[in-house]
C-alpha cells in the first residue's frame, strides 16, 4: 500500500517526507511498546504508535520502518520529526485512536504478517 | 577484511538520548556494506542492550567487533547485576520503573528479542557487580 493512501485512508496530516508518499508499506505493525516493535521484523514496514518520544524514531529506524503514524491526534515536537526526517522515515500524525486506524488500514489490505498468521 | 573493533560508551540515565550508540554502530554496518539482515539484527541486539544498560544499570560502554565472519558485540555495565536470570530471560518478566514505562519500555521483551535475533547470546552477572550481555551474529558467506 502506498504512504499516500495510507494518508487518505486515515486522514492523516504529513509532518515530514512528503515527496515520499509514492512509497510503499506491505506490512503493518501497532503498539505503545518498542520491544514488541523490535519483535516485529519486516521488510517496508508501517508503524502506528501512541507514544511520542525520540526512542519511537530511533526504534523504527533499527528495524528500517518507512513511516511511523501517530495516532490520537499525537503531534510529535519538532526534534522529533528532525530525528525522523535524518533518517528518511515519514512521518504522519492522524486523530483516530490506535484500534480505529489499525482496523481501517487492516480492512483495506495491509495486514501483520506477523509470525503464526496469515 | 581486518577485525574493526569499536566501542561505545553509553550514558546512563539519559533515557531520551538513549539509543545513539546503536544508531552510530548501524551507519559504521551500513557503510562496510554488510548484509541488511546481518544489520538489522546486530542493531536490535545492541539497541535492546544499550535500552537495558541506561535502564537498569546508569549506563555501560559497548564494545563491537566486525570479522569477516561475524560480528560480536559486548555490552558491559557496573550495574546491580540481575538476581534470576532464568527468569528475565522470560518473555513479560520486567523490573522497569514508571519513566521507563512511559516511554514505551518495559515490556520484558528485549532479552527474549536479542536471543530471538541473535545467533548466540551469554549473559554474566554478578549481584552488585555488574552486568555483560555478550551477542554473535554470524555473517553468512
Ligand atoms: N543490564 C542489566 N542490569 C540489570 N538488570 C537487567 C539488565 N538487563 C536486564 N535486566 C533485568 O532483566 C529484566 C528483563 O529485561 P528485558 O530487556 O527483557 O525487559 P525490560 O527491559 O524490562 O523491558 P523491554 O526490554 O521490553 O523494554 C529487566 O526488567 C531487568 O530486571
Ligand atoms: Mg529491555
Amino acid at each position: 500500500m502506498q504512504l499516500s493512501q495510507i494518508r487518505d485512508i486515515l486522514k492523516a496530516r504529513v509532518l515530514c517526507g512528503e515527496d515520499h508518499l509514492d512509497r510503499e508499506v506491505f506490512s503493518a505493525c501497532g503498539s505503545d511498546f518498542m520491544s514488541d516493535v523490535l519483535a516485529f521484523v519486516k521488510n517496508q514496514a508501517l508503524l502506528l504508535t501512541g507514544l511520542v518520544n525520540p526512542q519511537v524514531v530511533r526504534t523504527a529506524d533499527m528495524v528500517e520502518m518507512k513511516c511511523i503514524v501517530f495516532v490520537r491526534g499525537k503531534v510529535p515536537s519538532q526534534e522529533i520529526v528532525d530525528l525522523a526526517r535524518e533518517r528518511d522515515i515519514v512521518v504522519m500524525t492522524c486523530a483516530k485512536r490506535m484500534y480505529e486506524a489499525c482496523g481501517l488500514l487492516y480492512s483495506k489490505g495491509l495486514r501483520g504478517n506477523c509470525d503464526g498468521d496469515d | 577484511m581486518e577485525t574493526i573493533k569499536l566501542v561505545y560508551p553509553v550514558e546512563g540515565g539519559d533515557l531520551i538520548e538513549a539509543g545513539e550508540a546503536s544508531s552510530k554502530m548501524k551507519l559504521t554496518l551500513k557503510k562496510l556494506g554488510l548484509p541488511q539482515d546481518v544489520i538489522r539484527r546486530a542493531s536490535i541486539c545492541m539497541y535492546e542492550g544499550e535500552i537495558n544498560m541506561v535502564i537498569h544499570a546508569d549506563g555501560g560502554q559497548a564494545e563491537v567487533e566486525i570479522d569477516p565472519g561475524q560480528i560480536r558485540i559486548c555490552m558491559t555495565d557496573t550495574g546491580p547485576g540481575i538476581p534470576d536470570v532464568q527468569q528475565a530471560m522470560q518473555e513479560g518478566f520486567s523490573t522497569a520503573g514508571q519513566t521507563a514505562r512511559e516511554l514505551g519500555f518495559g515490556a520484558g521483551m528485549g532479552l527474549p528479542n536479542i536471543k530471538r535475533y541473535s545467533d548466540e547470546m551469554h549473559i554474566d552477572t554478578q549481584l552488585g557487580k555488574g552486568t555483560t550481555v555478550t551477542v554473535l551474529i554470524k555473517i553468512p558467506q
